[in-house]
């Protein structure tokens, strides 16, 4: 076992094409029809297993592969139509799935755990004897059988095809492989026509004679030569267990002595020279985390690139001597080379936007298993799974996803008898939709359940003290509450059809990736989570408002609207807040520079631009003095440096090389609340 | 690069004339005062910043440093000493300071810059005890150089961002500051 070298990066691409076999097998285990499996979808999965199989031999993760084997000859007699597809095979064929995985997982930091790969080995074994009874006697092809009967001392002639060391296979490996096999005797052969001016030393001329002493089973010697069958020709004979002795060595087995090769005449003697391992010398960084980025999107790059530099060599024309009436071609220039920088920025970007199905990909299972768990019927509809985003987000989206989703699984599709009851069709559905509004992508989790019970929620959070006794919310406030913080603990309210375990963590990761998240509902109708995510962490459009002398930036991604005020329009609301009538809604009016406190242009509010703000489900008017342009930024961290400040999320530098801060919206709209609260009553402030 | 300096700091105990080495002098009121020189990244002048709201006075705010944004921290200011006009010799003194294995950047704004000195581990003298009233906690020592004063800061020690709450706070933005820094410690 070699788990202890570092991983080189042909194991790291093991271990990423394996996770993609994993994820192939996953889905076609899931889209089988039990009782009659589609052929493709049963090959494919076969074909997945069995490269995750190879592979783990080839790098000697026999942990891997010997479990992957026995995964593999499940689904063997499955797609050959030997055995039924059942849901316990299927079952136990997922766990698998779940258990390569966590060993793949685990290669990363050296140490397989095993015990529970020999738990599912031993279930494995048990379904292959009990109900085996294949309907063909033995697998007498040349293909791996599952029969494990045909064991004993081999003899084998191996001879790799004259082409093979071309294609990276190194015959010295198989050899090695062997040899951990059983006590291997080797005995190797010229090609005897070979003239000495047609040699190519390219080609590989040679071929073995092998004799493979121990319990050997022909499946393991096929399993070593399982990557290589199309490459070599090879021929297995079975020698009764007493016949021991050695093929005398030939003459001609040093003659063709230019290669490494000959010199593993006896490999038996000669230590383990690691030919495999030297590329294995590269720094083990585990966390090496890569992304397969389409080839088309880097052919793109590079012809913008090449665009950049055309138009970085006419500019560079005016460097030498300026003319006044080259002032228009400069112009122009400048104009492409904007052009160029901001398509540069878009495919750069678009490296490291994946589609969305990367997350989706594991809510088949997880509601499969979750509605099993409960007893619900469940059908999952995912639309938009080819949208875009970025990586980092897609990451870190997960985990909210798989919050919301369990929610909606747990407490917002009913049972079956109930549904059936409210004269619904028994079988819920679970729709999980994402699509780009703007700048922005929107996810979106509908449940078709019995949506949230809003009195409970309001009840409750009136006990809790969340909401004053007498303060009349909207029905979207009401539903939103379910993701204040302190709401999350209780728990009768989760048996009671209202939603509430870890909502505000959702909503707090959300808003860590700069986004936020809303839910809709109607009694009896389901529920709508709607999660708003920037596209991408790095860059974010913004709007560069101005108060007094100072400018913020204000993400797009909160704002709703800007309106020029006029002063009937503002109330005032016991003599501390304003209120501003937008159409049918009251909204609270920020004035920026009060809570920065700052020397705004007027205090006037007719002088002023009200900026209409949504955080958390509640909208807000932020007053500024002037709307300037908007603009991508990039955000640098006000942290890396200084502290997290309240009401700002960052900073960014503007063209002119002066710092800007960036507005966090909610944090503003935090700050705000306190401020009213200190104000009206001072010691509400201070506990 | 926090724990190699942490390292250096291992081999090298800052305290009891340990502490030699060159030293980077200021002016700031009259009084001449020095940081390790190892711990200036550079010198640049006067520059407006962009400030922050709410926060302490002596906090002016944040400069773009090369594609950094730096909080800028003006030592009169900090030190309770008296306002002064920037005039042409007026520096910000870019330095890198420790805090929590936290390497940070931060530009302190001076007087004026005045010299480089050579301190032997015997030139430097710890700082008299002056009573609670009188915080040592940022002198790392006092230098006689040519018959004049230095005193050595510990800029480590200088700035602390998380328990900023001097002059100039509001009481709502001081009891949302100490829950920031509270989360920012939780995590």
């Amino acid at each position: 076992m070699s788990l202890d070298q570092e991983l080189d990066e042909i194991a790291q691409l093991f271990i990423e094409e394996s996770m993609e076999g994993l994820a192939i097998m996953e889905t076609g285990l899931l889209n089988l029809d039990l009782g009659a499996a589609d052929p493709e979808t049963m090959n494919s999965i076969f074909r997945a297993a069995h490269s995750i199989k190879g592979g783990g031999a080839t790098f000697g993760y026999t942990d891997i592969s010997e479990f992957a084997h026995h995964v593999e000859t499940l689904l063997d007699e499955m797609r050959q139509g030997e055995r039924p597809v059942t849901r316990e095979g299927v079952d136990l064929t997922l766990q698998s799935v779940d258990c390569i995985r966590d060993m793949i997982n685990d290669l990363g930091k050296g140490d397989v755990d095993t015990t529970r790969a020999k738990e599912l080995e031993a279930e494995l074994t048990v379904m292959l004897q009990s109900d085996a009874a294949p309907l063909k006697p033995e697998g007498v092809s040349s293909k791996p059988s599952a029969n494990n009967s045909e064991s004993g001392d081999w003899e084998i002639y191996y001879k790799p095809a004259k082409n093979s060391l071309k294609s990276n296979s190194d015959p010295l490996r198989m050899l090695q492989q062997l040899k951990q096999l059983g006590d291997l005797v080797v005995c190797s052969e010229g090609a005897d026509d070979l003239k000495f001016g047609e040699y190519d030393s390219e080609e590989c001329q040679l071929a073995w004679h092998l004799t493979l002493t121990g319990e050997v089973g022909r499946d393991e010697i096929e399993e070593v030569f399982a990557w290589k069958t199309d490459e070599c020709e090879l021929k297995l004979t079975l020698l009764s267990s007493d016949i021991v002795d050695t093929p005398p060595s030939t003459a001609d087995s040093t003659k063709q002595s230019t290669t490494e090769e000959a010199a593993s005449t006896d490999v038996t003697e000669t230590p383990k020279k690691p030919p495999v391992k030297s590329a294995a010398k590269s720094s083990g960084g585990q966390e090496n985390s890569s992304i397969r980025v389409n080839i088309a999107k880097v052919d793109a790059l590079i012809n913008l690139v090449g665009e950049l530099v055309i138009t970085q060599s006419m500019l560079s024309r005016f460097n030498s001597d300026f003319q006044s009436d080259q002032l228009e071609a400069l112009r122009e220039g400048l104009t492409q080379l904007s052009r160029n920088t901001r398509e540069l920025q878009e495919s750069v970007m678009a490296i490291r936007m994946l589609p969305i199905s990367f997350a989706f990909s594991r809510f088949p299972r997880l509601v499969r298993d979750t509605g099993n768990a409960l007893g619900k019927n469940v059908e999952l509809k995912l639309t938009g799974e080819n949208t875009e985003l970025d990586k980092t987000v897609l990451e870190k989206i997960g985990d909210p996803l798989v919050h919301l989703v369990r929610n909606s699984l747990d407490h917002g599709l009913e049972m079956p008898e109930a549904r059936e009851a409210a004269g619904k069709p028994a079988t819920g559905v679970l729709e999980l939709n994402a699509y780009h509004e703007g700048g922005n992508i929107i996810i979106e989790v509908i449940d078709d359940g019995a949506g949230i019970n809003k009195e409970r929620v309001l009840q409750k959070a009136r006990e809790q003290g969340l909401v004053g006794a007498d303060e009349q919310l909207s029905d979207d406030r009401i539903n939103n509450l379910i993701f204040m913080a302190g709401f999350s603990t209780v728990d009768e309210i989760s048996d009671l059809s209202g939603r509430g375990v870890g909502m505000d963590v959702v909503r707090r990761n959300i808003a860590d990736l700069g986004g936020n998240v809303s839910v809709h509902s109607e009694t009896g109708k389901g529920s709508k989570f709607t999660i708003k995510l920037p596209l991408t962490l790095a860059i974010l459009d913004g709007q560069l408002v101005r108060v007094g002398k100072e400018s913020y930036i204000i993400p797009l991604v909160s704002i709703v609207e800007t309106i020029q005020t006029t002063a009937d329009q503002v109330n005032e609301l016991a003599g501390a807040t304003e209120l501003f009538k937008l159409r049918e809604e009251y909204l609270p009016v920020l004035r920026l520079h009060k809570i920065f406190s700052l020397q705004a242009d007027s205090v006037n509010i007719n002088d002023g631009l009200l900026v209409v703000a949504e955080a958390n489900g509640q909208r807000i008017g932020i007053l500024v003095d002037d709307l300037l342009e908007q603009q991508q930024i990039v955000i640098k961290s006000l942290e890396a440096n200084y502290r997290q400040t309240p009401g700002i999320s960052g900073a960014t530098i503007l063209g002119d090389g002066t710092v800007a801060l960036i507005l966090d919206v909610p944090g503003l709209l935090q700050l705000f609340m306190e401020r009213q609260n200190s104000a009206s009553t001072p010691i509400a402030a201070a506990a | 690069m926090t724990a190699l300096n942490k390292q250096v700091e291992d081999i090298d105990p800052p305290i009891d004339g340990e502490a030699a080495g060159q030293y980077l002098t200021f002016m700031l009121a009259g009084e001449e005062y020095g940081v390790e020189i190892l711990k200036v990244q550079e010198i640049k002048g006067w520059d407006t910043a962009t400030p922050i709201p709410n926060t302490p006075e002596h906090v002016l705010g944040v400069l773009n440093l090369r594609g950094a944004v730096v909080p800028i921290i003006d030592l009169r200011k900090r030190f309770d000493l008296e306002k002064m006009v920037y005039g042409p010799t007026t520096v910000v003194i870019v330095v890198k300071m420790n805090h929590e294995d936290q390497e940070r950047t931060v530009g302190l704004v001076v007087d004026a810059v005045a010299d480089v000195y050579r301190l032997e581990g015997n030139d430097i003298q710890p700082a008299p005890e002056m009573g609670a009233a009188v915080k040592t906690e940022y002198i790392r020592g006092l230098a006689t150089v040519e018959n004049k004063m230095v005193i050595l800061l510990e800029i480590d020690k200088l700035v602390d961002f998380n328990s900023m709450d001097s002059n100039g706070v509001h009481p709502a933005e001081k009891v949302a500051a100490g829950a920031e820094s509270e989360t920012a410690l939780a995590q």
